[in-house]
């Protein structure tokens, strides 16, 4: 050890590691690596950009003039309201259905359980092509009392117990199928969503609601429902980027006005497909990318809260106990 | 627990002076058999220390007192009601949900781990109840709120939330939350056990406020200072029921039963 080196040195003299006021100036740990990975990525995106740029079949100025021409403007507009309206319904589902599943009464726990294991089951193309279908079994949907092609005829009564009827078609048109597939699907998941965020509140606060007088329904709205959004958000947001994407299911409905078929109809027609799904990929990460910055300050203002105590909790952290 | 309610529980016998009387109360979790038979009354105006070790079914009784827990045989009466139960003609009917809330309201109760809403405000904590259960108007239950906060000595705080707080400074705030709904009867189910040493002082003492102001108390408690400056009787539990009960000086300084000594001797 005693080679003479700096570490032997006496505390007392003046060390070059340290300037005038005691702070360390150390030679800090290289990491070659680094660089040499680096290195190698760039090499790997100049080739990228070059082949963006050189090879042909990209035909970036066909993809620009076709990218914003109006069947393609029409396509995000219908991918942007399925996406909206299949959320929002599928949130409001996934709100009830897991309600019913963590309520007592046994009858709603074995309805909520049912419906997300169906819609949990079944893939959404799958949803897409039966909805698209459904019409084939019944022309037109009626309303009036149950069975009564068997028992009114056994009363000796003739006639039906039909009160009002549309025709199927009319009703399930291809948006509404898709809005029905995509929906009934993302209620199923956000149930789960949904539940998760109200099992991970604090049973004293329900304790201590219910204490203070609230019925059931009330300790619900008030208390915990409030508190499991943090939990509930997050995973909501994904929920959103990817119902996005799923949209471009409900071609198979058909429900052609979306984005990826237009896009895809228009690159057929041209015999000039790839840029077309180039062009797929950048309206989607446009939107996505949009999506993901509304959920960046969702999230943020749902923990407003929560970075105001830690700021209070630095402050009072000697003196609680917790 | 509206006065002018119709008394359910004439059973219990004239004495209107009682707040709270338990008959027999059983309480089991599956197998556990937690509460064995209690039998106890609180007159009002009484502040009543329970104690005794883990376990032994103190925190238990007193969530019953309110309903939190289903008691499993017996009867358990607050302020002349039979809690959780309607008896019409010899036959027990349990409560609807919404009746039971009913039941709770005029009766406060204070938890360990504090549990205010951590969503809400100080002043949001404490104007809950009255606003959403009560249905009073909010600027009333604001100027209510601000005189409790300011009794509890957290007027300055009233726009802070929860987690900003000290563990005493929480704990006073869920007094006040309680008191809000201006209960007869208040539960405290061991209020400074999650205290700093240095903490507990400050709720205790707006504890002895209260208990000065004549509220009937049941404190489930490990302080036995308090048991003895302010509390009227004591109660020693063990293994799920009342082993000795009197005046707490008396318990505290000549326990009758070998249980309670032995008790007694490790925490004082």
């Amino acid at each position: 050890m005693n080679t003479g080196s700096d570490s032997t040195r006496s505390p007392k003299a003046p060390a070059a590691e340290t300037d005038s006021s005691g702070t360390i100036k150390a030679v800090p740990v290289r990491y070659p690596w680094r660089w040499a990975t680096a290195a190698v990525l760039l090499v790997l995106a100049c080739m990228l950009v070059n082949m963006l740029v050189t090879n042909e079949k990209f035909d970036w100025p066909f993809l620009f003039s076709k990218m914003f021409s109006e069947p393609v403007l029409i396509g995000v507009r219908t991918t942007l309201i399925l996406t909206v309206l299949s959320m929002v319904i599928g949130i409001v589902i996934g709100i009830i259905a897991a309600i019913m599943r963590l309520s007592a009464n046994p009858v709603l726990v074995g309805v909520g359980w049912l419906y997300t294991w169906f819609f949990r089951a079944v893939p959404r193309l799958v949803l897409c092509v039966l909805f698209g279908n459904v019409g084939i079994l019944y022309t037109n949907l009626e309303f009036g009392l149950p069975f009564d092609n068997y028992w009114m005829p056994l009363l000796g009564i003739d006639g039906d117990a039909r009160f009002y009827s549309i025709p199927m078609n009319d009703l399930l048109t291809p948006f509404m199928a898709a809005i029905l597939a995509l929906s009934l699907s993302e209620g199923a998941y956000m149930a789960e969503i949904v539940r998760a965020g109200l099992l991970s509140v604090d049973k004293g606060q329900t304790e201590a609601a219910q204490a203070l007088g609230m019925s059931r329904t009330k300790v619900l709205r008030r208390i915990t429902l409030p508190q499991a959004l943090r939990v509930i958000v997050p995973p909501t947001g994904n929920e959103a980027t990817a119902m996005l994407k799923d949209t471009s299911l409900v071609s198979a409905i058909p429900l052609t006005t979306e984005l990826f078929f237009q896009l895809r109809a228009i690159g057929n027609s041209t015999f000039n497909l790839f840029p077309m799904l180039v062009a797929a990929c950048l309206w989607y990460l446009a939107i996505t990318s949009l999506l993901m910055a509304g959920q960046y300050f969702l999230e943020r203002s749902f923990t407003r809260g929560d970075r105001q105590a830690m700021a209070g909790v630095k402050m009072t952290q000697s003196r609680t106990g917790n | 627990m509206t006065q002018d309610a119709p008394r359910v529980g004439a059973v219990t016998g004239p004495d209107d002076d009682l707040m709270v009387v338990a008959e027999n109360v059983h309480k089991s979790f599956g197998r556990l058999h937690v509460l064995r038979g209690i039998d106890l009354e609180v007159r009002r105006g009484e502040v009543m220390c329970v104690v005794g070790p883990s376990g032994s079914g103190k925190s238990t009784f007193l969530r019953c007192v309110n309903h939190l827990e289903k008691i499993n045989m017996g009867r358990l009466w607050v302020n002349g009601h039979l809690m959780g139960y309607r008896q019409k003609r010899g036959k027990l009917h349990e409560l609807h949900d919404s009746q039971v809330a009913q039941q709770r309201r005029g009766i406060g109760m204070v938890f360990q781990n504090f549990n205010l809403f951590p969503h809400m405000s100080v002043l949001g904590n404490v104007m809950e109840a009255p606003v959403q259960v009560k249905r009073e108007k909010r600027a009333g239950a604001r100027e209510t709120a601000l005189h409790l906060l300011e009794r509890v000595g957290l007027a300055d705080k009233a726009g802070s939330f929860p987690r900003q707080l000290s563990g005493g400074q929480q704990q006073r705030v869920a007094i006040a939350r309680a008191l809000a709904m201006r209960p007869e009867l208040m539960l405290f189910d061991e209020p400074t056990s999650a205290l700093d040493p240095e903490l507990v002082g400050e709720v205790l003492d707006v504890m002895k406020d209260l208990a000065r102001d004549g509220m009937t108390m049941i404190v489930v408690t490990h302080e036995m200072g308090f048991a003895r400056e302010v509390g009227d009787s004591l109660v020693f539990m063990d293994e799920g029921v009342v082993v000795e009960s009197g005046e707490p000086r008396q318990v505290l300084a000549n326990p009758l039963h070998e249980r309670t000594r032995a008790f007694l001797s490790k925490v004082l």
